[in-house]
Order: C-alpha cells, then structure tokens, then sequence
C-alpha cells in the first residue's frame, strides 16, 4: 500500500533509493547530504535494503566506487554536495563517457570559498558539461519521485547515461513535508532489474575505456549527444507512466505554472520556485498576466518545451541562482541559445541573477522584481539583458 | 657478468597464459609489464578482471577495438583504482560471482603518489581485492619524471641535475602498517616466486598487496636485454628484499633468503653501474644507498623474529 509519512528532502531521496533495490551504495559525508548517507546506513545495517554499503575515504572515491559497480553490473547511487561534487568531477566524466548507468543526489550547497553551506546551484550547474542527465526537486515529493524515476531513465536502453538529480540543501533537504511513497511490489515491477549496455564482470574478455584514435573517440561523444537527444522522449515517458502507476506526473522536463495565458514567463529551477509561483499568484491578482515554467531536467535541455511556452511571450525572465562569472547565469546562457534555434525574433530576455550563495529570496522579491520589469516592458522601456540582485533585509 | 644462479631448475608455469597475453600489445623492448601478465595469467587465466589508471599499462594493452589481454579491464582516472576495484569486488559479491578475481593493477606513481589515500582507504576498509604495485621507480609513461617510488640519487626528467634527493617510499610498509591479511613483494626476475604469492593471496579473502619490482630499460637507461638481470641484481644486492606479510609474521622469500648474510649480497655498484640513470651518482651517495640496505635488512630481521 502507497503511504504518505513527513520527510526532509534527504530522507525522501534515501527512501526513494531504498525502493530503488541498488546493490552497492557508496558514500562519503558532506554536510548538507549526510542524512541521505545515514538514512541509508541505517536500511543497509537493519537488513531493511539488501546493498553493499562502501564508507569510502572520499568523494573522488564514492564515485570510483559507484562505477566500478555499475560497470560489474549493479545498481548503485551516491550522494553528495558542494566541494564533495567538485572533488568527484574528473569521475563524473568519466562515468557518463564509459556510459554506466547510475543515480547520484546533489544536495545543493554554495561552491566555497569562503565557507559557506547554504544551497544556490553553483555545484550542480558546474557539472553542465559532464553527459549526465540533470534533473531538479522543487519540493521533497518531487525529490522523491526524481531519483526513483532517474533509475529507470539512466538504465533505459534508449538513454543509458547517469543521472544526477538536484534538491537545494537544507531548503528541502532538512525541511519536513508529506511524501507519498508507492509500495514496494508496484515500484520493483515498473523498475525491474538492472539493465546496462555491457557488463565486465568475468563473462567475457572486455576491456572499457582504453586508449582510442580521436575518430572512434569522436565517435563515442556523439553516442552521448545522440543519447540525451533520445532522453527527452524517454524523460517523458517516464513521466508519463509514473503518472499513471503512482499518481504524480510532472509534464515532463519542464514544468509550467499558469503559462497558458501568460504574456510574460518567468524561467526557473528549484525550491524557490515555489516562491516565485506564489509571487506570480500575487501578480495574477493584480492583473499581470503571467506564468512560470520550472526546469525539471536542465540536460538534456528543454528547449524545445521552452519555445513553446516563450514563443508568444512579451518578454521572457530567468531566474538564474549560479553564474559563470564574466558572462551569466547558466540557464539564461542555454535558454537564449535554445531559443535562437527556433526564431531570429526573440522575445526581449533578461536575466536576474539572485539567490547567490544561499541569499533568501522571497515571494515578495520576487514580486517587485517582476512587477518593476513588467512595468518597464509595458512602459516601452528597455529592460537590458542581465542584472545581478543582490537582496538585503 | 656470470650467469644468473639457480639453485636448481623450476618447472615451468602453467601454459595458461598463452591464450591469454596475446602477441600484439605495444610495449617497449625489454618491458617487464608483459612478463609479469604472463605469471597473472598463470594463475587467473582470463578469470580476471584488471581496474588500471593511467600508467604505462593503459597503452600497452593497445589502442581500441582491439586489447592484448584477453581478461576484463577497466581503465581508469589516476587516484582511483583501489576504489574502482572495490566498487567491482563489491558488485560481484552481490551478484554471488565468486570465481572472478578483481586486481587493482597500478603503477608506483598511481599507488605510491595519486592513490595513496584511494590505496589507504581500500585496505582500511579490507576491501577483497589483490592490488598490485608494479614499479618501475618514476612516471615512466609521461616520460620519466620523478615519484615518491624514484630511489635516491636517480636521474630523471625532472631531478635532472642533482638526481633524486630523497630516499624511495616503502609503500609495502605502509601496507603492512594498515594491518591487511596479506603483503609481499615480489620481482619480475622471479616469476616462480610471484607465482606462489598470488596462489597465496588467491587463497586469502580481503585486502592483498603486492609490490612489484619492474626495471624499466628506457626509464632507467639500460639495454632492454638487461631487464631481467637488472631485477635480478637488485634481490642478489639485497636492495630489493622480497618477502611476504601473513598472519602477522613476516617470512623472507627463498630467493632473498641467501642475502640474509651480508657476505652473500653482491656489491650494490654491480646493480647502480649497468643502468644510466645512476651515472652520477657519488661515492657519498653509495653509501648512503649502502646504509639503507643496510637498515632494511636490520628491519627485516626484527620483523622475522
């Protein structure tokens, strides 16, 4: 039986792998993720999930660990934050270029220095570039439903890469909310047993990931863009059947909050979302019409989904909580670049880049942010390009 | 230079091997990687999966599609092959796959230099897996610059001048320190002897290190025909002691056995003057060399006792 219980983001991501059944977990500590690792510890020890549970020494290791297994032909999940990702990142590539399915949690956390441990998406954005699949929690269930869901989407034979999902640090991972968690039976027939392109676990003579001529090298790369391609469709399906078995579809890799009439769009991803749609309720009320469209998975990138909601918008503002420092934020760069594939007529779009190293950000920022923009557009004003808020109470 | 003693013939390994090392892999004249394979595979067969990170070994099994090993193999980034391994050993355990053994297969600069604390924490954690240090004493893959595993007064690429100022890291110590079921070492100038050190650790569940002495002749600049006399003359020098670590007690392997008296040890000139990396070396630097033969010796008999 489906059971609803209050959890924090980190318990609702370890419940989710607990339903997942991976065979080896490994784990190195980092605050904000460690209840996830803990939580999982305690199933492991309690016999509660029959898995090898490796304590290893770090990150870089936690990760080494994951794909050892997966390439010997288990299903495994790491998770970590911040620096511990950073740490990671040299496996993280090679991960998702020797193709081994596998699932890591990002509790987000600030990238240091200094020493900070409130959530923006510096960690999670800098791995843009690595072939893995990223989606993004706004909320604890959808925390929950994203690493069950990117078991099945990373051993998909359509898709076979890892896949990295998101969850802001404390915001979500150590707030408690109602989870509604399937039963068991439902989840092991959706999800079945493990599946992965190929196998070295002494079945055959096989080697993975030695030296080759840049063509076939090439040629591997483009099997990974090719792949995220087909990951779209598969992201969806997912959704979709997941919807149908347990209740909660979320639209797909993007997720979109009164866009159906909206002039304006208003482009996100994360928690704070929540805030930002609560903002738009405000600005609904006062007769602005417009909308939010939430990125659920930034790669592969929707932007197709996007055109479709900015296609007839007014203007377009992305609320970027990263930025690649000497440009922007990293949505507005994807997002402007995506957009540009469909039409030379953009929509004036704008990036506001805020939240920075863990700032607050409110449904009545949000609110004025907006507001002063919309009355600019209207007004016939130029609202430029790009503009870091840095928010103070 | 005499011939090499041998007390008395051994018998070959078994023939295992052949269909296993394939001809073809694009090693240097005179490499000691692929005899070393040859043993490997004479106790594993292809029942073996090798996690490699960068080091000599990544090129030698060849270029894709194509491998000169007919095992398993995952190449990996540097820092990470005792963790890689441990994710497989683990992964097999849970698949109830018991007839595979998983070596993490590593050169001195990925053990003793980027893996250390990747090494430290496998065998901390008694992960069941065979990790195997083979040493050819430098980087020599990115061109023979100087690691932790370099001896003293060594030329290379990077201590070009003054040679290396530093006595060589004892990673089998460190090992031994971290209290694992199982540690020896072994050279390439005595397959018999490394034979019987992974039929040991085969036999052994949990963490085993073997530390691997392997001349390299473009590396350590000699002829490539010298590799095995090389080897041979570090053990006949008593610079290169091969013993194994079980059970808490440390037992000196036959063919170091002889060099227990330091009356049977040949002089360490004959080892330092065939290869061109010590051609600088001093009379001063000898000694020193000398000393620490020395006090290893001494530590192995306090070991032994």
């Amino acid at each position: 039986m489906p059971m609803k219980i209050a959890l924090t983001g980190n318990y609702a991501v370890a419940y989710a792998v607990k339903l997942a059944k991976p065979q080896v977990i490994a784990a190195y500590p980092i605050t904000p993720q460690t209840p996830v690792v803990e939580k999982l510890s305690e199933f492991v020890e309690s016999g509660e999930l029959k898995a090898q549970m490796i304590r290893v020494e770090s990150e870089h290791s936690a990760l080494a660990a994951c794909l050892g297994a997966a390439l010997a032909g288990a299903r495994v999940f790491t998770a970590t934050s911040s620096q511990g990702l950073l740490y990671m990142h040299e496996i993280i590539h090679w991960a998702s270029r020797v193709r081994a399915p596998m699932v890591m949690a990002v509790v987000s956390r600030t990238i240091n220095a200094p020493w900070n441990i409130w959530p923006d998406h510096s960690d999670f954005l800098d791995q843009r570039d690595a072939g893995w699949v990223m989606a993004y929690a706004m909320d604890n269930q959808e925390a929950f439903d994203l690493t069950l869901q990117a078991f099945k989407i990373s051993e998909d034979p359509e898709v076979y890469l890892p896949v990295m999902v998101g969850l802001e640090g404390f915001v979500l991972g150590h707030t408690a909310m109602p989870v509604e968690i399937p039963d068991e039976k439902d989840v092991d027939a959706w999800l079945g047993e493990r599946r992965q392109p190929y196998v070295v676990d002494g079945s055959e003579p096989i080697g993975v990931g030695g030296l080759t001529w840049p063509e076939d090298t090439e040629d591997m790369f483009y099997g990974i863009q090719q792949a995220m391609e087909r990951a779209k469709s598969a992201i969806k399906r997912v959704d979709a059947e997941y919807g149908k078995l347990f209740g909660r579809s979320y639209g797909g890799l993007i997720q979109c909050y009164r866009c159906e009439d909206a002039k304006y769009i208003a482009v996100s991803m994360g928690a704070w979302s929540g805030e930002l749609m609560e903002s738009v309720n405000m600005l609904r009320d006062e007769g602005y019409p417009i909308g939010v469209a939430r990125i659920r998975f930034y790669r592969p990138f929707p932007h197709e989904d996007l055109w479709e909601v900015a296609r007839s918008a007014r203007a377009v503002f992305v609320f970027d909580r990263a930025i690649s420092f000497g440009s922007w934020g990293q949505i507005y760069a994807d997002l402007v670049a995506g957009l540009l594939l469909h039409t030379n007529k953009l929509p004036p779009v704008m990036d506001i880049v805020t939240g920075i190293a863990g700032v607050h950000v409110s449904a009545e920022d949000f609110y004025a942010m907006i507001k002063k923009l919309i009355e600019k557009v209207e007004s016939g004003h130029n609202i430029g390009y790009f503009e870091w808020v840095r928010v103070r109470r | 230079m005499s011939a090499p003693q041998t007390q008395r013939p051994l018998p070959p390994l078994p023939a295992k091997a052949r269909g296993i090392v394939l001809p073809g892999d694009t090693s240097c004249p005179g490499c000691p990687i692929p005899i070393a394979f040859k043993v490997l595979a004479s106790v594993f067969g292809d029942k073996m999966i090798l996690v490699i990170p960068a080091c000599c070994t990544s090129v030698i099994l060849g270029t894709y599609p194509g491998q000169s090993l007919k095992a398993g193999v995952i190449h990996v980034p540097f820092a990470s092959a005792a963790a890689v391994a441990s994710g497989v050993a683990a992964a097999l355990k849970m698949r109830g796959i018991e007839d595979v053994q998983v070596i993490a297969w590593a050169g001195d600069g990925g053990t003793a230099d980027i893996g250390m604390a990747t090494l430290s924490g496998a065998a901390e954690r008694n992960e069941d897996i065979i990790y195997i240090m083979y040493d050819n004493e430098a980087y020599m893959n990115t061109g023979i610059q100087r690691s932790s595993a370099t001896p003293q007064g060594a030329w290379t690429t990077t201590t070009p001048v003054l040679g290396k100022l530093e006595p060589k890291k004892d990673v089998a110590k460190i090992m031994i320190a971290h209290g694992v079921p199982y540690v020896a070492t072994a050279s390439i100038a005595y397959p018999h002897d490394f034979y019987q050190k992974l039929m040991k650790a085969k036999s052994i569940k949990g963490f085993r290190f073997i530390h691997l002495h392997a001349p390299c002749p473009p590396g350590w600049r000699f002829d490539p025909m010298y590799t095995v006399r090389i080897a041979r003359l570090a053990v006949e020098t008593g610079l290169w002691i091969l013993y194994e670590y079980h059970n808490g007690k440390l037992m000196l392997s036959p063919p170091s056995q002889p060099y227990l008296d330091p009356s049977k040890r040949k002089p360490i000139e004959e080892y330092l003057k065939l290869q061109g990396r010590f051609r600088k070396i001093t009379p001063e630097l000898i000694k020193a060399i000398q000393q620490h033969v020395e006090s290893n010796w001494e530590w192995i008999k306090k070991m032994m006792s």
